[in-house]
């Protein structure tokens, strides 16, 4: 495949034809904060958290979508996409009910370690305060909507990586919410594995494993990288 | 004609609250009334959330005693669960629990209290507090501090921090105790001893000295209710319940908390946030009861360690019967800081402490659950009802600064009554001072009571017939 030559923060850098900004990147030792992508699994564009300036767009272009080009000049870091970040996490927050200091995933949650860095020290708008019923019937796994960021990282997973079609996204805007099967609760969704992928995959206390209680959810995403990996390498093909 | 005194708000108390005095024609006092003007509605939100979760949510209620809805909430979890808890989950929550005992009399002893009666009622209001009391005496009141400092520590090198760990959960706790920071406990314990002596020695003199306060200072007649052991030692964490009547006699003994609703009511008054809780086979006036320090020593009929038995034996003298001045519940805290102390340095002995099996596991069994502890303001009810998923359906809360809801009227009205003379013009400041103190013998904690947001301020406020108010006292 032929090879495309760009600068990212000035550095110049070359890139496969068909990869993204934030793979080429990341190749490069680059860095920029994301949320909804996940390793192993195709991107959405979802979270809008890797937004950058591409020289000659108006418009900020998402790294995890966007493909490279000859002579693309990208920056990562500057105080636009700052103040855009920081407006994004804070939307996020406002949405639904984000309580870190009770929360099972407090101390070990992407959405609080993005928070941190970006320098979100306050919400200016006002939250929303959504009301939503957790779903504890799955007898391993629950789901708490009220910290659900609609990433989609666990639907991602359950459809490429495991293969179960289990969880969905239903509704739209601001009523958009995970589902398993056909809205039935989870403990009766037949297609659901039990595999425990969306829980590993997700970056929130949204998906959790049952009993968990205050920081006490911490996610091996090792597992999910290894069957990736030996998927795309056909590693258990003799 | 009747007049109205308020007192808004109350300071150096845990929360947010005010008090009227109600005059009538004549001046004299016909009633008083303690209001509780914070609302905060945990019992609600909860609702909805999945019952592992309550030890979390709920020590946020309150920054001084996190630990007792910790524990409280967690002991509820393990009656859903059934299951018993492994020994050793056992000894280090009621390690915790000591902890919780030794810093949060010390704040109230030391912090709150100490200043009107060893700076004097009359020392201007400005001086009156710790800072007044630093300035007197130094030393006293770094060692009460520094008695705080080790109550909190004791929950820190548990739980891994001193406010609102989240530690104990259903089933058991996470961790053990470090055997270094089992050293770190026994070196601090004679200092800790040594101040608590200090502060019996400092009361003694203040007994002296303050015959008429325990006269008056919410002394009348109310029945007892605390845990106690099978053989009715002194309890903080397991035990039944027991009430007493303000003879010394056991009315009701070994209660199962777990059924509380069958012999505790809860009553509501329109002035205030507070539910007032009585004992119902008795209904009101007469099911009024006190809970608490005073409480817990007046049901128990031994402390279980030396030293404290000894005191106890002392303590009860002062009454006939039960001990029934609310003055006295500064006496009752610290000989409960002493048999805290005492059973701290048993658990540093008990190789349980640094056991691994800490944790049970179960699913849901019980759709209903209970979990009782003594908060050191006194007996703590956390009553959880959930589905069949875990999720909480209904959720109460009793808690100590509630059930002494009523009693703590009564000791407004009581000191009134005794210092505010007929035809009074004027209700001088330290007049004032004295009936706010008949609240800080009680320690409350506004914050838990209401589970409520709060700083310490109060009002006193006094009212005529009419419901004019005619005199307003407000600081904070």
């Amino acid at each position: 495949m032929a090879a495309k030559t760009l600068t990212i923060d000035g550095k110049e850098i070359s890139a496969e034809e068909g990869a993204t900004i934030l793979q080429a990147a990341e190749e490069h030792g680059i860095t920029m904060p994301t949320l909804c992508h996940l390793d192993g699994v195709y991107d959405v564009g979802a979270c809008r958290l890797c937004l950058v300036e591409v020289a000659g767009t108006p418009k900020l272009l998402p790294a995890c979508t966007t493909r490279v080009t000859e002579g693309m000049d990208v920056k990562t870091d500057t105080e636009r996409l700052r103040k855009y970040r920081r407006m994004t996490l804070e939307l996020l927050f406002a949405e639904r009910n984000h309580v870190c200091a009770v929360c099972v995933a407090n101390g070990h949650c992407e959405l609080q370690s993005l928070a941190y860095s970006q320098g979100m020290d306050h919400v200016r708008y006002e939250y929303r305060f959504p009301h939503w019923e957790v779903d504890n019937t799955h007898p391993l796994f629950g789901m708490d909507p009220h910290r659900c960021i609609l990433c989609t990282r666990c639907v991602r997973a359950c459809w490429h990586i495991e293969g179960a079609g289990t969880l969905n996204v239903s509704g739209r805007s601001a009523g958009s919410h995970i589902i398993t099967d056909l809205n039935q609760p989870w403990g009766l969704a037949d297609s659901c594995t039990r595999c425990g992928k969306c829980v590993m995959s997700c970056p929130t206390g949204a998906l959790y494993y049952k009993g968990s209680t205050v920081s006490e959810m911490e996610r091996d995403r090792s597992k999910l990288e290894f069957i990736v990996t030996a998927r795309e390498k056909k590693q258990w093909i003799a | 004609m009747a007049k109205r005194i308020l007192i808004d708000p109350v300071t150096r108390i845990e929360g947010h609250a005010k008090i009227s005095i109600f005059l009538d024609d004549e001046g004299h006092v016909s009633d008083a009334e303690f209001h509780v003007v914070e609302f905060r509605g945990f019992e609600k939100f909860c609702e909805g959330r999945p019952y592992n979760e309550m030890p979390g949510i709920t020590p946020r209620i309150c920054g001084i005693c996190p630990v007792s809805h910790l524990l409280a909430s967690a002991k509820a979890g393990d009656a859903i669960m059934a299951v018993s808890i492994p020994p050793a989950a056992d000894k280090l929550r009621r390690l915790m629990n000591l902890g919780q005992f030794i810093q949060s009399h010390a704040l109230s002893f030391f912090h709150l209290s100490a200043p009107d009666f060893l700076l004097g009622w009359d020392t201007p209001q400005p001086q009156r507090n710790v800072f007044g009391l630093i300035g007197q005496n130094k030393e006293l009141a770094r060692a009460g501090i520094r008695l705080r400092q080790f109550g909190q520590e004791i929950i820190e090198l548990l739980g891994g921090q001193k406010i609102h760990p989240a530690w104990a959960v259903p089933g058991g706790v996470r961790s053990p105790l470090d055997p270094e920071d089992r050293e770190r406990i026994l070196r601090w314990l004679p200092e800790a001893y040594a101040t608590v002596q200090t502060a019996f020695d400092l009361f003694q003199a203040t007994l002296q000295t303050h015959s008429r306060e325990v006269q008056v200072f919410g002394n009348f007649p109310s029945l007892f209710m605390g845990l106690v052991d099978p053989d009715g030692t002194w309890e903080h964490h397991g035990g039944k319940l027991r009430f007493v009547d303000s003879s010394g006699s056991i009315i009701a003994d070994q209660l199962d908390p777990q059924n509380y609703a069958e012999f505790i009511g809860e009553s509501v008054q329109n002035t205030s946030y507070l539910k007032s809780p009585y004992y119902l086979p008795l209904d009101l006036p007469e099911g009024m009861y006190r809970v608490g320090p005073l409480a817990r020593l007046n049901v128990a009929e031994q402390m279980g360690t030396p030293k404290a038995d000894a005191e106890l034996a002392r303590f009860k003298k002062l009454g006939r019967g039960a001990v029934t001045s609310s003055f006295l519940y500064h006496y009752a805290r610290l000989i409960e800081i002493l048999a805290a102390l005492e059973r701290v340095e048993r658990y540093m002995d008990d190789r349980d402490i640094f056991s691994e099996d800490l944790r049970a596991d179960a699913g849901i069994n019980s759709f209903h659950g209970v979990g009782v502890s003594e908060a050191p303001r006194g007996t703590l009810f956390h009553d959880y009802t959930v589905d069949r998923n875990g999720l909480l359906r209904k959720v109460n809360m009793i808690v100590a600064t509630g059930q002494n809801n009523l009693a703590m009227n009564q000791t407004v009205a009581q000191i009134a009554r005794h210092y505010i003379r007929r035809q009074q013009n004027d209700i001088p400041e330290p007049l004032l001072n004295r009936i706010e103190h008949g609240i800080r013998c009680y320690d409350p904690c506004l914050s838990c009571s209401t589970h409520a947001v709060g700083q310490m301020p109060l009002r006193v406020q006094l009212i005529g017939p009419d419901g004019t108010v005619i005199r307003e006292a407000a600081r904070g």
